[in-house]
Parts: C-alpha cells; sequence; structure tokens
C-alpha cells in the first residue's frame, strides 16, 4: 500500500484572510500598488530575487538568499502559514515582502526586498505588511529582526520598536524586537500612507502579470573596482597602472 | 601671471565607497593623468575635509603621493571646509601661474559615510562659529533653513520653486552615471500628491528631504598646466581662465543681510573679471546646491540674474539643461551628490566635460564659457572658477 509521503511533509496551513490591496504614490508621481500575491505567483517573482543575490552590498546578498529560500519554501508547501506581498509600479515589482502569522496573537517578519531604491518602496511595503498582522491578521505583536543597517534605521528607530531580546527570531536565531499593536498605531500617522481602494485599471495592470522591476538594484558602474581592489592590500594593482 | 589650463579629469561614482580615503582619492587622480597623457607632475595637492576626524586619516597629500608612486613630489592637503576642492584648484592654478610649476595635480576625496548621518551633519557643524551658532545646536540644515524662510519672505520663493530646483537636478542626475542619486522626483510626488508629505517631509523648516543633498563619498580630480604643456598634449585646450575667492564673517546673523551672499558676489566678481568675461558670457555653470535655495541664490548672487529673481528665471526653465543658461547639468549636489572635499573639483570635472564636448547626453550645445561656485561654510569662505574653451 502506497504512503502518500508528500502529505506528510506539507505544511498544515491556516486559511489567512486577504490583504485589501493599496495604492502609494511615490516622489517619482507613479502610483505603486501593494497587493497580496498567490502562491501560483512564486515562479514569476524568484527570477528577480535570484538576481539580487550575489549583489554584495547593503546585504542584498543575505536578504535575498533568504528571501529566495522562503518563497520557493512557501511554493512548495514547506513554510507554514506564510504570506506574500508585492509593490509594483505599473505592473513592475518594486519590492516583496513577506511574513507569517505564529499563532493568533504573533506574527513573525520574515524579508522585506526592495527593487527599487531611494523612494521608500521597501519602506512602504513593510509597513503595508504590518498593517496586514494588526489589522486582518489581529496579532497583537510582530517578532521583527533587521539584516541590514538600512533596516535597523528603517525598523527599530522609525517605529522605535521594543526589544524581546529573550526571543530568538526565526531568522538565525537572533534577539527580537516587537513592534506592538500601541507602536504601530503610533506610526500609522506618520509611516503609514497611501489609499484604498485602489483604481480598477491600476489593480487590472499589476494584477495581469509580475513584470521585472525597472530599476533593480545594482553597483555603481565605476568606483574603485578597476584598480586596487579592497582585497589588494599592498596596492600593486594600481602601481601597474601608474607604471604602464 | 602665466595661463593655467585643466589638461585632464577624472572622477569616481560618488555614492558610497568602501574604500580608504587616500584610495578615494587616489583613483580619479589616476584617471585625470591617464587623461592629459601625464605620467608625473610637479606638485599634488589634495582638498580634503573630514579626513582626521572621520576617517581618522591626516597627511593626505603625503599618502596620496604613494598612492600613485609619485615620490619624490610636494604634496599638501588643503582644507577650506565643503569649498576645499576649488580651494585646492585656485592654489594649484598660483603654483601654475606664478612659473613655479609647470604641471600639478589637484584631487579630492571625501569618505563621509565612515560615519552615521546624525555624526556627518554634527561633523560638517564644526564649521559653524563654535560660541555663536553651534553651542546652541546649528546644523548647516538649519542655517538653510533660517536663510530660506528669510528669502521666502523677503523674495517671493515658494516650496514649489525650491521642488523645480530639485526635479530639475534629479533629472540631469538621470544622465550621469557617477551620480549619487539617480531617480526621476515630480511635484506631484513630492510636493502635491496625497503622499507627498510623507514622501518629502520637513526636515528643516521649510527646508524638506528633496531640499536637501546625500551625504556622499567620492573624489575627483584635475591636472593643471602652463599653455606650453597643455599645448603639447594635444587635449581640447580648457583655460582656467579665472579664479575668485572671498570671505564673510563667520556667523551668519553677523551679517548686516542674511539673504546677501557677499562673498558669493565679490568671488565671482574677482573670476569675471580675471578671465575678462560677464555673467552673460556663461553658457554653463555648475552651483554648490547644498540646499535647493542656495542654487537660486547664488545665480543670483554670481550675477545671472537680478536680486530676488532667479526663482523667476527658475520658472521660465532658463536654468534646465534646454534652457539659456543650464545650471548643475551633473544633477549638482542635490543629486550628483556632495562629497564635501571632492565636490569643486566635481564642478570642474563637469564643466570641463561640457567645454570639451563630452558631456553625452547632458551635453550643453556649443558650451565655450564654463562656470563654477564652491561655497564654504554657510557663505563665509567662497571659491567661484571660470573656464574657457579656446
Amino acid at each position: 500500500m502506497s504512503v502518500d509521503v508528500e502529505s506528510i511533509l506539507r505544511t498544515v496551513d491556516h486559511e489567512l484572510p486577504p490583504f485589501p490591496p493599496k495604492v502609494i504614490m511615490l516622489a517619482t508621481g507613479e502610483p505603486m500598488v501593494i497587493r497580496q500575491a498567490s502562491r501560483d505567483e512564486i515562479p514569476d517573482i524568484l527570477p528577480h530575487v535570484e538576481a539580487l543575490i550575489h549583489h554584495d552590498r547593503d546585504f542584498y546578498d543575505v536578504v535575498a538568499a533568504r528571501v529566495y529560500s522562503e518563497l520557493l519554501g512557501h511554493f512548495k508547501h514547506r513554510y507554514q502559514d506564510q504570506y506574500l506581498l508585492v509593490a509594483q509600479c505599473d505592473g513592475h515589482l518594486a519590492a516583496v515582502v513577506n511574513g507569517r502569522a505564529v499563532d493568533a496573537k504573533t506574527g513573525m517578519s520574515l524579508h522585506t526586498l526592495g527593487l527599487r531604491r531611494g523612494l521608500r518602496a521597501g519602506a512602504h511595503a513593510f509597513a503595508a505588511k504590518m498593517e496586514y498582522h494588526f489589522d486582518q491578521l489581529g496579532h497583537q505583536e510582530v517578532l521583527i529582526v533587521a539584516e541590514s543597517p538600512i533596516g535597523f534605521r528603517r525598523w527599530m528607530i522609525e517605529y522605535k520598536l521594543e526589544k524581546r531580546f529573550e526571543i530568538p527570531h526565526e531568522l538565525g536565531g537572533c534577539p527580537s524586537w516587537s513592534l506592538t499593536r500601541a507602536l504601530f498605531d503610533r506610526a500609522r500617522g506618520s509611516l503609514v500612507v497611501g489609499s484604498r481602494p485602489v483604481g480598477k485599471e491600476l489593480l487590472a495592470k499589476a494584477m495581469a502579470a509580475i513584470l521585472p522591476p525597472t530599476d533593480p538594484p545594482k553597483m555603481a558602474p565605476d568606483f574603485l573596482a578597476a584598480t586596487r581592489a579592497r582585497y589588494d592590500s599592498t596596492g600593486t594593482a594600481i602601481i601597474a597602472r601608474t607604471q604602464k | 601671471m602665466r595661463d593655467v589650463y585643466v589638461v585632464g579629469i577624472g572622477i569616481t561614482s560618488f555614492t558610497r565607497l568602501d574604500y580608504p580615503l587616500a584610495e578615494i582619492a587616489a583613483y580619479p587622480a589616476l584617471q585625470a593623468m591617464q587623461d592629459a597623457g601625464l605620467d608625473k607632475v610637479d606638485h599634488v595637492y589634495v582638498a580634503n575635509m573630514g579626513g582626521g576626524r572621520v576617517s581618522n586619516q591626516t597627511a593626505l597629500g603625503s599618502a596620496v603621493v604613494d598612492h600613485l608612486c609619485l615620490w619624490p613630489v610636494g604634496a599638501e592637503t588643503i582644507e577650506n571646509g565643503p569649498a576645499s576642492g576649488a580651494s585646492a584648484i585656485k592654489t594649484g592654478a598660483m603654483a601654475i601661474a606664478s612659473g613655479m610649476m609647470d604641471t600639478v595635480l589637484v584631487t579630492g576625496a571625501e569618505r563621509m559615510n565612515e560615519v552615521n548621518s546624525l555624526e556627518a551633519t554634527d561633523f560638517v557643524a564644526t564649521l559653524a562659529h563654535p560660541m555663536a551658532e553651534r553651542i546652541y545646536g546649528v546644523t548647516l540644515p538649519a542655517l538653510a533653513g533660517m536663510f530660506t524662510r528669510l528669502y521666502m519672505e523677503r523674495y517671493g520663493v515658494t516650496s514649489r520653486h525650491l521642488a523645480m530646483v530639485a526635479i530639475k537636478n534629479h533629472a540631469n542626475a538621470c544622465l550621469n552615471q557617477f551620480a549619487h542619486v539617480q531617480n526621476k522626483i515630480s511635484m506631484d510626488g513630492i510636493l502635491d500628491g496625497k503622499d507627498a508629505s510623507h514622501n518629502n517631509p520637513v526636515i528643516a523648516d521649510p527646508l524638506r528631504f528633496f531640499d536637501i543633498c546625500p551625504v556622499s563619498d567620492g573624489g575627483a580630480a584635475v591636472i593643471l598646466a602652463s599653455a606650453e604643456v597643455a599645448k603639447k598634449l594635444g587635449k581640447p585646450l580648457v583655460k582656467l581662465a579665472g579664479f575668485g575667492q572671498a570671505t564673510d564673517t563667520h556667523a551668519v546673523h553677523e551679517r548686516e543681510d542674511p539673504t546677501a551672499l557677499t562673498a558669493v558676489r565679490l568671488a565671482a566678481d574677482k573670476a569675471f573679471k580675471m578671465a575678462k568675461l560677464k555673467p552673460a558670457d556663461v553658457d554653463v555653470a555648475e552651483l554648490h546646491d547644498a540646499f535647493t535655495i542656495l542654487e537660486i541664490a547664488e545665480s543670483e548672487e554670481v550675477g545671472f540674474f537680478e536680486k530676488g529673481k532667479g526663482h523667476l528665471a527658475l520658472e521660465r526653465g532658463e536654468t534646465a539643461l534646454n534652457g539659456k543658461l543650464p545650471i548643475n547639468t551633473s544633477g549638482g549636489l542635490k543629486a550628483r551628490g556632495h562629497a564635501v572635499g571632492a565636490t569643486g573639483i566635481a564642478q570642474a570635472h563637469e564643466i570641463v566635460l561640457q567645454l570639451r564636448g563630452d558631456a553625452k547626453k547632458r551635453q550643453v550645445k556649443d558650451a565655450k564659457v564654463g562656470f563654477t561656485c564652491n561655497f564654504g561654510g554657510f557663505g563665509n569662505n567662497v571659491v567661484c572658477l571660470a573656464m574657457v574653451r579656446e
């Protein structure tokens, strides 16, 4: 008699309520739609995350590698009670955020990956996922860690997070920080922006397809890479070029 | 006095650079030497403001010479706050003009991101008057905020005019691969739209986020040479036809009229006089827009527009890339970035590119005369340069 191993391996997901889409106007003047992405859309997202795994700047490599693994785990039913939100400008991916419900009271923030920089696309998407935790999932607190100094500024400092260092976070076992409902309510006026409902055309464009990011993070074209590399402490390369 | 020419230029990306300060100065220097076709120079000047305090690196001139294997050439570090770059160019130009030197390397660098933005703001504030300003917590954004408020009341400048400067300079920076901020912004996104106040919050009233330059790391270099050397090198001849410098009271409140940037006016007058030029002769300019209001105010003080009318010229599009007098085609400090010690040299770099006709998508048609204004302190030490394509 065959055994359905797959059903044993799969997570037992609870049904999570939908996230009501919202639209935010960026500094460019473009509307950015933030909406829930379904499990089926994950294969369309993964290539854009994968491209950043080797981007050795601002910890994009670590964050992209982890997001890739979390989304793949979600797609293959190996990550319990995960949700995924995407931010899109004219269909093009601008940010990916995910998290999961630990229980009825507690949320676990996983990652925020900005694919368009300098416009707070990631910060807006993070605020949207916190809205989801508090307003749709009914959580009383969300456990958060930052994997980059930018993340630390955005979450720990801007939201004035409380320490929950006695609780290891699911991301690497780091001490957790907590966004409580009270802290989030205080931040709503300044950090949570955007409006609902999203116009039909705008939403339809976002839902139609996840298009590649228009301006993904990239290394500056010509800083010192061509001369003495940071691994060449003797300056041999720069001397060699001088003597050509 | 001998004529001085700019025969080589180099620049790094203005961004966050994870390299030692001396290297950030050496790399554009090497580019500039290659551009000029020189493998040695008579003297080196290195512009920098925060090496000792922020990067724990003093005697930067010696360090750069060593990086470039240029020993035993003489070298100095020039520190004149945010005007260090143009000060170093002026010093180099005087060395050539005097006949003491035939070739001078002037390079500048800053590594501001050694520290966080609060520490960087505090460090830059060390140029304010210690007992009359700094002791009360005054920072450069605070001074600029007060200056802007007064300017608005007196001349009718509005937040919309400031936003127009930011939008223009961001658009220019999108055409500059070395610029720090390459994002187009719009009036809806930063001023008019529903979420604008979030995208563009007030930082130092009435200045908002997009009115203030980023904190950048970066380096830039030029090679100056005598006419005899310049003509031998075969590069397009860009003459440093004039330079001028002026100072003003250390504390802003001691000025008879705080909205008058007298040092800018005097430095510009000297540079134009030396170059035998008038403001109306200028085809392209780089002005020190650490705050958007400064582009407007400096455009008046250097003589491009009447006092109090700079914002009207901006409205008419005269300072846009396709306008009568394009200002800050590089993106300016606002969007190319502000790597303090390198900024004045980066301004000169842009003007040389424009005068050579090498500025690609942001090229100003038939540019023959260029001008820079490098603003130190809060207008208490200013250096202007006038350059001419021969």
